[in-house]
Order: C-alpha cells, then sequence, then structure tokens
C-alpha cells in the first residue's frame, strides 16, 4: 500500500474548500508566508485542520498546529504525522 | 420628566447546581462546581465531553406531559423560571392589565437540542437528504422558530404587552434584560418578565465547539473544568439553563411594598465589528459598552463594588476582559473583585447573562461576593483580584456584569441599591 | 421630544426582484415569483410551490472567505446591507464606527447551513461537523456579519419573533435611534427553502398544497387555505431626522408609529390583540385612523386568521374604509423578511402615489375590506404595515411620507440606483 503523501496542492484544495481561498493566489512563492499575511484567520485555519485531520485520518495536537504557520511548515507537519502513523 | 427607574422585584433561576434561588445561591456561595461528564448522551465521539448540566425534571416543577412534549428543554427551563420569578415577586396579577406586562426572552441558540434529535429521525440517522414529512411532530414549527419560547413564557404569565425572543448569542441574557428595560422606561409596559434561556448541550453543539476548540478537553477532572482566569485553563465548559425576572417601575413597586433586589440602572451594548468569534486583545469594544453602562446609570468606575465576569475560561476572553476592566475602571479595576461563577456553573450561552445577573442580584441581597472557582494558578496576565476559591463578605452596593459573544457582541449592565439615591 | 427616525437607505433581496427597483418594478406591476420550488426536489412533499429568488449568483458580491462561512440567508442580508448603505449614500467606514448600529431579525437563522452540518454530524460522524457551525446558523449571525463587513460598532441587536420580528426590528432600531445612536441599519431575511427547513414549515399545517402557482396563496379569498413560503427580505437605513437633513439626504419617510401586542393563550377564551397593536402603533404616530392611507395587510390566508385580521381593521377604521393590500401575494410569506418588505413597499407607494396589488385574490364578500387587487393610483402620506407571528405575536408601524418642506427631498433621485 503506498503510503499517502500531503502535498501543496492538497493544502490547496483544502483552503479553497474550507477557507473560500483562491487557488490562484497561492504559488509556490507563498509557501513560506505566514497564514496570517495570506489573509487567512483563525477560523479558516480550525476549518481547514479539521478538513485535513478529517482527510487523513489524523488528530494534530494543538500545540504543533499553532506552530505551523506557514503553508510550508503544515505540510511538513502533516506528512510527519502521516508517516508516524504509517511506521 | 423624570425617567421611569426599573428595579427587579422577582427572580426565577434554573443553574446546574441550584434550582430555585436558595440552592444556586448556596452552591456559589460555597464555591462548589456544578461541572461533571456528560450524561445527557454519549459523549464519548467528542474532544470535549464535561459540562454543568441541570437537575431537571419537568413534571417535579409543573409542567404536563404535553407541555413537556411541544416544548424544547430550554422552553421548559423558561416557563419554569417565568413562574418562579412571578412567585417570587408576589405581584398580584389583577392590578395589572395583561397588555401592560410583556416579555422578552434571551437565547443564544434557540431549540438546537429539539432540531438536532429530530432531523437525526426525519433524515433516518442522516441518510435521507430529502427528510421525511412523515416522520415530523407537530411541535418542530417552535423549533424552526424559537420565538416560541417567548409564547410559551407569555402564556404562562398571561402577558399581552410586546413579546419577543432576543438572540444576540452569547449576550443574550444581558441585552434581553436591557431591552425590557428600554420597554418600561419608554412606557410600553409596566411589568416585563425578561430574562434568558439555553439548552445547549446537544451533539450538534458540542460537535461545533470542538472543531473551534472553545471548549476543554479536560475530561480527566470534570469537577475543576471550567477554570476561568487560571494559568491552565483550555477552553469553556458547557452549561444550561435560565434565569428570569420581574422587572417594575420603580415607584410602582415601592407603591405595592415589593421586595426590591436592584435597579437595573444602566445598560449598554456595542460590537466589535471585528470577527465572528475572535477578540482584539485590547477590549476597546467591550470598555465602550461599561463606559456607556455607568454613565447611564450615573455611576463613577470607584463606585463600583464588584464585577461579575464574562469569565468564560478561554484564554482570549479572559486577558480581552482583564483589559477592558483596567480601560474602564482605570486603577479601580485592581481593588474591586472580579469573579465568574462560569467556573462553577458553566457557560450556558445565551442564558449565562440572566444567570450572572441573578447572581449579581443574590450578591447584593446577601453583601457576599460569590468566588471563582478553580483559580489556583493565576495567569500572570490577568492580574485583577478575581475572588480565587471561596467567597468574601464584601459590601455590595453597585455591581457591574459584562458579557461577550459570538458575533463580537459587547455588553455591560450595572445593577444599584436604589435606596442608595431614593427618588 | 425625541428626534424623528427617517428611512434614507432601501436594500432588498425579494423572489420578484433583486434591488429595490427590480422588485418595486415587478410589485407595481403584479409580477409573480411563485413557482415549483427548484433550489430542492420538492416532488415528496405535500407542498411543492416556494417563492425563491432565482437570479442571486453570491459569488458575485461577495468574497471567496465570507462565502466559505455564511448561509445564503446571511449572504442575502450583507447584499441588501450594501445596497441599503449605497442607496442612502452613507459610507460606513469614514464615520464613527459607535455611531453605527445593525438590528435584524430572524426566524430560522441560517437554517440550510445547520441542516447541512446536522446531516454531517449524523451519517458521517461529529468529527465532520464545519468549525463555521459555531455561529454562521444561529440567530445573531446576520447582524453580527454586518456589523464586522462595514465596521459599524454601535448599539446592535437581533429580535426573533416569526413574522413580527421584521417590525419589532426596525422598532428597536429606533429606539436606539432616539437614544442618540444617529444611524441604524435594520430590517430582516430569512431563507429556509431546504428539505428540512421545508419539513419544520410543512409541521405548522399552514403551508398551501395547491399546484397551481395562481391559487396557492390567497389571503382574504374564500378559497384561503395556506400560504406559500419565500425567501429574502430588506434592509433599511434609518437616520435620526435631523442627521439625515443635514447631510442633505434623500428621504423616503418616517417611522412614525410602531405597537405590538401578543394574544393570549389559544385555551384563555380571551380575544386576539392584534387591533391594539394597530391602535398603539396609530397613537405613537399620533395618527388618526382616518388619516391612514393603505395598509399592507399580514394576510395569513388562513380563514380564522384572515377573520381575525379583517376585524381588527374595520373594528379600527370601518367597513372598506381604508384600502388594504398584500404583495406579498407574488412571493409568499418571508417570515421575518415579510414586514420589512412590505415597509419599503410602502414608502415606495407613497413616493409613487400607487398602491401595488393584492394578486390572484377574489376577495371574499365576508371580508369587508377594501382589499387592492389592481395596482390603484391614489394621493398616499401615511401607511399602516401589519404583521404577525405564529404562536400570538402581533405588530404594527406606521410610515409617513417625508415632508418636502422639512426634508428638501427630490422626488426620485434614486431611480436606477441599487
Amino acid at each position: 500500500m503506498t503510503r499517502p503523501t500531503f502535498t501543496f496542492d492538497d493544502l490547496k484544495e483544502i483552503l479553497r474548500e474550507g477557507a473560500g481561498a483562491d487557488p490562484e493566489t497561492l504559488a509556490e512563492t507563498t509557501l513560506d508566508a505566514t497564514f496570517g499575511d495570506l489573509g487567512f484567520e483563525s477560523l479558516a485555519l480550525l476549518e481547514t485542520l479539521g478538513r485535513i485531520e478529517r482527510q487523513y485520518d489524523l488528530a494534530l495536537d494543538d500545540a504543533a498546529f499553532t506552530g505551523a504557520t506557514t503553508p510550508r511548515a503544515l505540510i511538513a507537519l502533516v506528512n510527519e504525522q502521516l508517516n508516524g502513523a504509517a511506521a | 420628566m423624570t425617567a421611569r427607574r426599573v428595579v427587579i422585584t422577582g427572580i426565577g433561576v434554573l443553574a446546574p447546581g441550584g434550582i430555585g434561588t436558595k440552592d444556586f445561591w448556596s452552591l456559589l456561595s460555597e464555591g462548589r462546581t456544578a461541572t461533571q461528564a456528560i450524561t445527557l448522551f454519549d459523549p464519548a465521539p467528542f474532544r470535549s465531553r464535561v459540562a454543568a448540566q441541570a437537575a431537571f425534571d419537568p413534571e417535579e416543577h409543573g409542567l404536563g406531559p404535553q407541555e413537556v412534549r411541544r416544548m424544547d428543554r430550554a422552553a421548559q427551563f423558561a416557563v419554569v423560571t417565568a413562574r418562579q420569578a412571578l412567585t417570587d415577586s408576589g405581584l398580584d396579577r389583577s392590578e395589572h392589565p395583561p397588555h401592560r406586562i410583556g416579555v422578552t426572552l434571551g437565547s443564544a441558540v434557540g431549540a438546537s437540542m429539539t432540531l438536532d434529535q429530530e432531523y437525526r429521525v426525519v433524515s433516518d440517522g442522516g441518510r435521507l437528504e430529502h427528510v421525511s414529512h412523515a416522520y415530523a411532530p407537530r411541535h418542530l414549527y417552535n423549533a424552526f422558530v424559537p420565538s416560541s419560547f417567548a409564547a410559551e413564557t407569555a402564556w404562562a404569565v398571561a402577558a399581552e404587552g410586546p413579546t419577543t425572543v432576543v438572540s444576540t448569542g452569547c449576550t443574550s441574557g444581558i441585552d434581553a434584560v436591557g431591552h425590557a428595560v428600554e420597554l418600561i422606561r419608554d412606557g410600553s409596559a409596566d411589568v416585563m418578565v425578561a430574562g434568558a434561556t439555553d439548552a445547549p448541550i446537544s451533539p450538534i453543539t458540542l460537535a461545533c465547539f470542538d472543531a473551534i476548540k472553545a471548549t476543554t478537553p479536560r475530561n480527566d477532572d470534570p469537577a475543576h473544568a471550567s477554570r476561568p482566569f487560571d494559568g491552565t485553563r483550555n477552553g469553556f465548559v458547557l452549561g444550561e439553563g435560565a434565569a428570569l425576572f420581574v422587572l417594575e417601575e420603580l415607584q410602582a413597586a415601592r407603591r405595592r411594598g415589593a421586595h426590591i433586589y436592584a435597579e437595573i440602572a444602566g445598560y449598554a451594548q456595542r460590537c466589535n465589528a471585528f470577527h465572528m468569534t475572535g477578540l482584539r486583545p485590547d477590549g476597546a469594544e467591550m470598555a465602550t459598552a461599561i463606559d456607556a453602562a455607568l454613565a447611564e446609570a450615573r455611576t463613577h468606575p470607584s463606585d463600583i463594588d464588584y464585577v461579575s465576569a464574562h469569565g468564560s475560561g478561554t484564554k482570549q476572553n479572559d486577558r480581552h476582559e482583564t483589559a477592558a476592566l483596567k480601560k474602564s475602571l482605570g486603577d479601580h479595576a485592581y481593588r474591586v473583585p472580579v469573579s465568574s461563577i462560569k467556573s462553577m456553573v458553566g457557560h450556558s450561552l445565551g442564558a449565562i447573562g440572566s444567570i450572572e445577573i441573578a447572581a449579581c442580584a443574590l450578591a447584593m441581597e446577601n453583601h457576599v461576593v460569590p468566588p471563582t472557582a478553580n483559580l489556583h494558578t493565576p495567569d500572570p496576565e490577568c492580574d485583577l483580584d478575581y475572588v480565587p476559591l471561596t467567597a468574601r463578605d464584601w459590601r455590595t452596593d453597585t455591581v457591574l456584569t459584562v458579557g461577550s459573544g459570538f458575533g463580537g457582541f459587547q455588553s455591560a449592565m450595572v445593577l444599584t441599591r436604589p435606596g442608595r439615591n431614593a427618588a | 421630544m425625541s428626534p424623528a427616525t427617517v428611512v434614507t437607505g432601501i436594500g432588498i433581496t425579494a423572489p420578484n426582484g433583486l434591488g429595490a427597483r427590480h422588485y418595486w418594478d415587478a410589485t407595481r406591476t403584479g409580477r409573480s415569483a411563485i413557482a415549483p420550488a427548484t433550489r430542492f426536489d420538492p416532488t415528496g412533499y405535500p407542498a411543492q410551490l416556494a417563492g425563491e429568488i432565482t437570479d442571486f449568483t453570491a459569488e458575485d458580491h461577495l468574497p471567496g472567505p465570507l462565502l466559505a462561512q455564511t448561509d445564503r440567508v446571511t449572504r442575502l442580508a450583507l447584499l441588501a446591507a450594501d445596497w441599503a448603505l449605497a442607496d442612502a449614500g452613507i459610507t460606513p467606514s469614514t464615520l464613527d464606527a459607535y455611531a453605527m448600529g445593525v438590528v435584524t431579525a430572524s426566524s430560522s437563522g441560517g437554517f440550510e447551513f445547520g441542516q447541512n452540518e446536522l446531516r454531517a454530524l449524523w451519517s458521517k460522524g461529529s468529527r465532520h461537523v464545519s468549525a463555521y457551525q459555531a455561529f454562521a446558523w444561529f440567530y445573531a449571525v446576520n447582524t453580527g456579519q454586518i456589523s464586522i463587513r462595514h465596521g459599524m460598532k454601535g448599539p446592535s441587536g437581533v429580535v426573533v419573533s416569526d413574522q413580527a420580528g421584521g417590525l419589532d426590528a426596525l422598532a428597536q432600531a429606533r429606539r436606539h435611534i432616539r437614544k442618540g445612536t444617529p444611524l441604524v441599519l435594520s430590517g430582516g431575511l430569512d431563507a429556509s427553502l431546504c428539505p428540512w427547513g421545508w419539513v419544520a414549515q410543512l409541521a405548522s399545517e399552514r403551508l398551501s398544497t395547491s399546484r397551481d402557482p395562481h391559487r396557492a396563496y390567497l389571503p382574504f379569498d374564500a378559497a384561503a387555505h395556506g400560504h406559500v413560503p419565500g425567501e429574502g427580505g430588506a434592509l433599511l437605513l434609518l437616520e435620526d431626522a435631523d442627521a439625515a437633513r443635514d447631510r442633505g439626504a434623500h428621504v423616503y419617510g418616517e417611522i412614525a408609529g410602531y405597537g405590538a401586542t401578543f394574544d393570549p393563550a389559544p385555551t384563555s377564551g380571551r380575544p386576539p390583540t392584534l387591533r391594539r397593536a394597530i391602535e398603539l402603533a396609530l397613537d405613537d404616530a399620533r395618527t388618526a385612523p382616518a388619516d391612514i392611507d393603505v395598509v399592507f395587510a399580514d394576510a395569513a390566508a388562513l380563514p380564522e386568521l384572515d377573520r381575525i385580521e379583517t376585524r381588527a381593521l374595520t373594528d379600527v377604521f370601518g367597513a372598506h374604509a381604508v384600502p388594504v393590500t398584500a404583495p406579498k401575494t407574488m412571493i409568499g410569506r418571508l417570515n421575518s423578511g415579510a414586514a420589512p418588505l412590505d415597509v419599503a413597499a410602502a414608502l415606495l407607494a407613497l413616493r409613487d402615489g400607487l398602491i401595488p396589488p393584492t394578486v390572484n385574490v377574489t376577495p371574499d364578500p365576508s371580508h369587508p375590506i377594501d382589499l387592492v387587487t389592481e395596482a390603484r393610483p391614489a394621493a398616499l402620506r401615511t401607511a399602516l404595515v401589519l404583521a404577525r407571528g405564529h404562536g400570538g405575536f402581533n405588530s404594527a408601524l406606521v410610515v409617513r411620507a417625508a415632508d418636502p418642506g422639512r426634508h428638501d427631498a427630490p422626488a426620485d433621485p434614486r431611480e436606477g440606483r441599487t
């Protein structure tokens, strides 16, 4: 069985569905911008978190999530958990 | 023309751990908590599994089987506390024509419990998108539009004056009373039965608060789960209940020799226009509401003897509120006792504002301020006197109560002892 | 004396017209929007007709992040708010935030949003419930979202009294203005045309089961047998009359009087109280019955409720003494949205000297009222709007034409706006 990985495209799709983001505005160059600077407020991020947890059957702990302030950090966090869960 | 002054002459309260003013005040003055593991349904799938439940048997409180069938639990709370308040007031109904009596009932989430239960049935456990009308009970319309709560209450007290539900989220309990005060002041009614009710301990409500991580996951220690202003707090504990009041014009109350608990001397409501669930850390809008309520009550900040805090037990709220109190009360903020009864009775959303008004009236009655339970490790950013753990004997003539709710609502109310500056 | 409260802006989202101009064009010419429901498949239900807004594309008006967190009713409310402000020429960002309030009425909140989350909960589990469910469905959501969008921090509010709530909101807004808040956006909307909302409304046993759009909602008709539910409503920009005059605003009219009562319990044997609500509103407006030029009726279209309304009107005004109309026969009953929309229609009727018609109805001679079934030109200065809510809520509101001498109101400077 292939281990699932969480990509920037996956995140963009979730941000589109859950936070009403325009995927066009999320270029590779925004990977290291903070979610706040990208215009996502706390609720949009909580909704995003919930959707990731459901789709990937994860339970991200609060502290880790709070620390993942950029798309790159969040993607890394999710993949870390996915790998951990698979191990 | 002198403005009509409005006083509380009757209190009905139904809170977790205390139904009726006597048991309610015992709980608060003894600093006991009513938070527990949820038993109203199986909370196993949820992140937060604690709540403050009311030990409520509707038939024991005089509701008939048909009333129980057609009313949501929150409406039942309202009717029971309306009757308590009316009895407590000693109002002689024959002296007040029905059209001069109105009802203002606060509720944040209406009949969410009934909606949750009935949706499950008509959708056959979520399977049917086109839910089945054949399985819908006739009283479903009463849950669809929660003005039915005000209707039931008006029927219970035979009111035919202005009647409505006020639903401003978690400030509903203050705003409903404030609205009723306005109606007496402007002559729309002579007596108002006003207050708020909510019964939100249901799967859908737990689920949405789980999703925004607003409620505490402290499931292993339910009795100590609600920890406003404590450094270890991590969310609020859901509660339920109601408090309703009989409000009258001061002179009329005096003429009939009514017992007067307190005057509602000032009230104000503002919006933060910021965020549906978020609060600006500086507390500016709540401070503006407090300032306006004090001005209406012609009360100086240093006259405030006690502050009943919103104190929900979220980090965001506790800091926001502490900042607002400092902004409005200045140095006096450090001297005045501030406590949150949500530490004991949980956060019953729209109802809690009225339950806290009841607590304020009883604090004035007894010259005792209730404590903030479970406050062992103060949050260094919350540096006021939050009356930790034990109630305090304290001369309490002028009280401020504040509330803050989703939608950005910020409300403040000032209660005074009317004898202090008799008209 | 308290300052007068005037209407300086109108924002409408109605089944027969999006925007005040389209709504009024349709309403004065009797264009109905009642048709088989399309937002869900109604064929399994006994009632199948609705007054739907079919030309609203939320994406054209609101940004993605707001769409993600809002029910249909809130999207409509945000649009109506934008239009009411624009119509009044108000730019909130240039004004004192605390000098602007929002008071809305809601009957069933964001019910479709709630439906979808209940479905997620019971079909998939609690983890599938959206974070936005914490507020997107509740009754306060429109006031909250409007205040946030426009930075309005002043005294606000939310009332729930079923159909009567739309007038109760305007009355509360007027109270705020009298206490010193110069500007309040107020009115109401509902939009619960979804399977769950449909079943909840069917439970009232007040919906018409007719399949004929022309025979489904017939108040004051011998064939009255219930109503058709609709969606939408109106928000009005209310201002302190002096402040409006000082800024040279166009004034549609004054909110001159209001009264509210509640009916006794059905088992009490006591009479209904609608008449008293009307009398309170007239007294409040310092208006004699003879000064009322037109009545916008609640028009429940149930024989008993129609009789009660006719009785109240004839008791106050006399038989056939005042024109009565119910343009909601074109769009259905909109719960909290109905009465603010009628207030808007009344103001436009005063402006144009035209009473919009009650369509489809053949007046039952047992109702001794002058029911206007064809648009009727008339000199109009004062109108009465009635609204009743399920369970016994009665509200009445008097609107009066702007006094051109006092407000310098141009005849119709807004045509083409909104």
